[in-house]
């Protein structure tokens, strides 16, 4: 299958080991990957803060990227949700509805794409450490997504998995919320990383990094030795 | 910045800071959490309950002109008052004005979370009527001198040291140690109230259009008597509380029990269908309803928005909001606090004043998850933010989102200049913290990621170039 990857901004310029890891798993399932240069970001930024129209014109440039895709998968819950659930919504009764629904049809966030479309589960990835598993929420509340990420981590020969008791809670990034209401954003981080240091994990995962750099940066702040990484790079250990 | 928005932000970060606080309620949710699933998982499909619940509300919402007046008719039929109010103000003089005419001195109140909303208690004793809160919670923070904390639970950010306290002073009760103890104390002050008041007002949870009914629900039996001691009742009923049939309550007052309290069903369920009729012997003489809209009309003509009049104020979107959790009720500054309260402030209040609270959402969803009519909560905030900023940018927001446009609209420029973006941030440890620091909000508490040598785009230039 040509499947064609989606690399957020942030991504792209600050967690390139995911993408770079969603490349070699899917090579070694035998597919062959693309990725359209010109993408940029998906425009969540201004979509989230209330301007729309600014964040529409950022999304044209997604949908021209995207155009000639068979299917399009991408690294973040976040931005992921953004094209499939939230593309409709900000394209509705727009010039471009058709094409940004026909982007969300196609569309599909990494995890849910290896269990539910290729049925994979063990990728042969090893990875000796106790970790614990972030639910991002978008990739949680909008996609719907839960058992998957759980069932790629469990074929992982050496990684001990325990679940935090708030692995749903957000960890409060947000987004621009994390700017706008530092304080409370914090306040909300410092909760999920308690959750998470109860555990006794060394190792945070998660397939939205945008909320790992929120609890990395917390960490890092209290001078904790816990580690994060998105699943795609703890998969890709093989 | 509303002045509104200038009080949110400091409330919320002084409670943000209070770690007692957050302690506090992280153990009063913790227990609700517990019954609460342990309640759900009775029902044989809750996601079947939640469309079942959504559905009642919504005929009712998307008919409200039907069933608003078929319970009037059916309510007069049996000799109840029915009065529509278009305002607070409006609803609060047409009380005032049936307590004079009844020749009323004292008033005894059930909760009302709508006679809250148009300051009722306060209004009634501006015109020199006594009025007590026979709920335990309310009465407490009616003694401190606070709005609820919560639509449910209105005390549950005090322990038992401070409702100790409060007792003491104002009421000049002994020192108290247990929860029966203090609750006893509460009962003595307020039989001899339920004794003297010569009205009682009530709230509603259910109106029901066919058969012409209040519906209450409650824990401690206080409505139950306020409504059924005192000569004259008056129910208090925003429209949207109408539902079209009794069979309604058959799946909403258990779900408001197991979404609300992690309960099977509240202690006590009340049917109000009118004043003492011939040949009964108890019961009010006089019974009047006031029908509120407050604003109620304009959230309704909004076909997006419109759902957020399914809400039968459970309290769960609350419980699970990680912001309430961490700011506190208080913080809202609103009548109806958490994600509901974010919503549908802005339609009842004022967008501009109240924007700020749709602002302040991570968009984590658990409030549309917990919500038992399915409101789609956090979707509304983001629809909330966009009306503001349509009718109003923010001045120095607009450049930037417009810059971000076009630099994001243009993928030869973010090629080249987005690694110098990347790169020159090191240079932002050397000015950390300081005014000029552009990350300052977010390094304030957080560290940032290093930046890695190389980008994606990158990367994948270098493996194609070798291939
Ligand atoms: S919005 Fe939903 S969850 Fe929140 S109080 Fe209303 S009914 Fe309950």
């Amino acid at each position: 299958m040509k499947i064609t990857l989606f690399i957020p901004c942030f991504i792209d310029q600050y967690y390139p080991g995911a993408g770079i890891g969603m490349v070699r798993i899917l090579e070694k399932l035998g597919h062959t990957v693309d990725y359209p240069e010109s993408q940029t970001c998906c425009g969540q930024p201004a979509f989230n803060s209330g301007y729309w129209d600014e964040a529409r014109s950022v999304a044209e440039t997604m949908l021209d990227a995207f155009r000639d895709a068979e299917v399009v998968v991408g690294v973040s819950g976040s931005c992921g949700a953004m094209l499939k659930v939230f593309y409709p919504e900000l394209f509705h009764g727009k010039p471009r509805e058709a094409e940004a629904k026909a982007l969300a049809a196609k569309t599909h966030e990494f995890s849910s794409f290896l269990v539910n479309v290729l049925g994979v589960g063990d990728i042969g990835a090893s990875f000796p450490a106790k970790a614990t598993f972030h639910d991002g929420c978008h990739g949680l509340r909008e996609l719907g997504i839960k058992r998957e990420p759980r069932e790629l981590l469990k074929h992982v020969r050496g990684l001990e998995l325990v679940e935090m008791k708030e692995a749903e809670t957000c960890c409060g990034f947000g987004g621009t919320f994390s700017v706008k209401f530092p304080e409370i954003s914090t306040a909300m981080g410092e909760v999920k990383c308690a959750s998470i240091l109860e555990t006794g994990a060394e190792l945070v995962i998660s397939n939205d990094s945008s909320c790992l750099m929120q609890i990395q940066g917390l960490f890092d702040r209290q001078g904790q030795k816990i580690k994060s990484m998105h699943l795609a790079e703890v998969l890709a250990h093989f | 910045m509303s002045t509104e928005s200038v009080q949110f932000h400091h409330d919320a970060d002084r409670l943000t800071h209070d770690l007692r606080h957050r302690a506090l309620i992280q153990k009063a949710l913790g227990g609700y959490y517990v019954k609460r699933d342990e309640q759900k998982a009775k029902y044989t499909d809750w996601q079947q309950a939640r469309a079942s619940a959504a559905a009642a509300k919504y005929e009712a919402v998307n008919h409200l002109d039907k069933y608003l007046v078929e319970l009037s008719d059916k309510l007069a039929a049996r000799g109840t008052k029915v009065f529509w109010a278009a305002d607070g103000p409006e609803a609060a003089d047409y009380i005032a004005s049936v307590a004079r005419d009844a020749g009323v001195k004292r008033i005894i109140k059930s909760k009302t979370m709508t006679g809250e909303e148009i300051h009722l208690g306060q209004a009634l004793e501006k015109a020199g009527l006594e009025v007590v809160e026979s709920d335990l919670g309310e009465f407490i923070v009616q003694l401190r001198g606070e709005p609820p904390y919560h639509i449910v639970f209105p005390s549950m950010h005090l322990t038992r040291g401070e409702i100790d306290e409060t007792f003491q002073k104002k009421l000049g009760s002994p020192h108290a140690d247990t929860p029966e103890e203090l609750t006893m104390i509460a009962r003595n002050v307020m039989r001899q109230k339920y004794c003297e008041a010569d009205m009682g007002i009530s709230g509603a949870n259910f109106a029901v259009a066919e058969t012409g009914h209040i519906s209450i629900t409650e824990n401690e039996g206080n409505a139950r008597l306020s409504t059924s001691l005192p000569r004259v009742l008056v129910s208090i009923v925003g429209i949207e509380k109408v539902v079209p049939k009794l069979d309604d309550l058959a799946v909403l007052l258990p779900m408001l029990a197991t979404a609300g309290a992690g309960q099977n069903m509240t202690c006590y369920n009340t049917l109000l269908g009118g004043p003492r009729q011939p040949g009964e012997t108890d019961g009010p003489t006089e019974f009047h309803v006031v029908l509120l809209d407050n604003r109620r009309t304009s959230l309704l003509a909004d076909p997006e928005q419109r759902d957020a009049l399914h809400c039968i104020r459970c309290g769960a979107c609350l419980n699970v909001c990680p912001i309430f959790k961490n700011i506190g009720g208080h913080s809202y500054g609103t009548t109806y606090q958490g994600p509901i309260g974010s919503v549908i402030t802005p339609h009842l209040r004022g967008l501009q004043s109240w924007k700020h609270l749709s602002f302040s959402s991570s968009l984590c969803g658990a409030c549309h998850e917990a919500c038992p009519v399915k409101i789609d909560l956090h979707h509304h905030l983001l629809q909330n933010r966009r009306n503001a900023i349509a009718e109003k940018p923010v001045w120095w927001e607009k450049p930037i989102f417009a810059g971000f446009a076009w630099f994001m609209c243009r993928p030869a420029l973010y090629r080249f200049a987005a690694p110098l973006l990347r790169l020159g941030a090191p240079f932002l440890h050397a000015i950390r913290g300081k005014f000029f620091d552009p990350a300052r909000v977010w390094t304030g508490t957080r560290d940032l990621p290093p930046a890695p040598p190389q980008s994606f785009k990158e990367y994948w230039r270098h493996r194609n170039a070798k291939r």
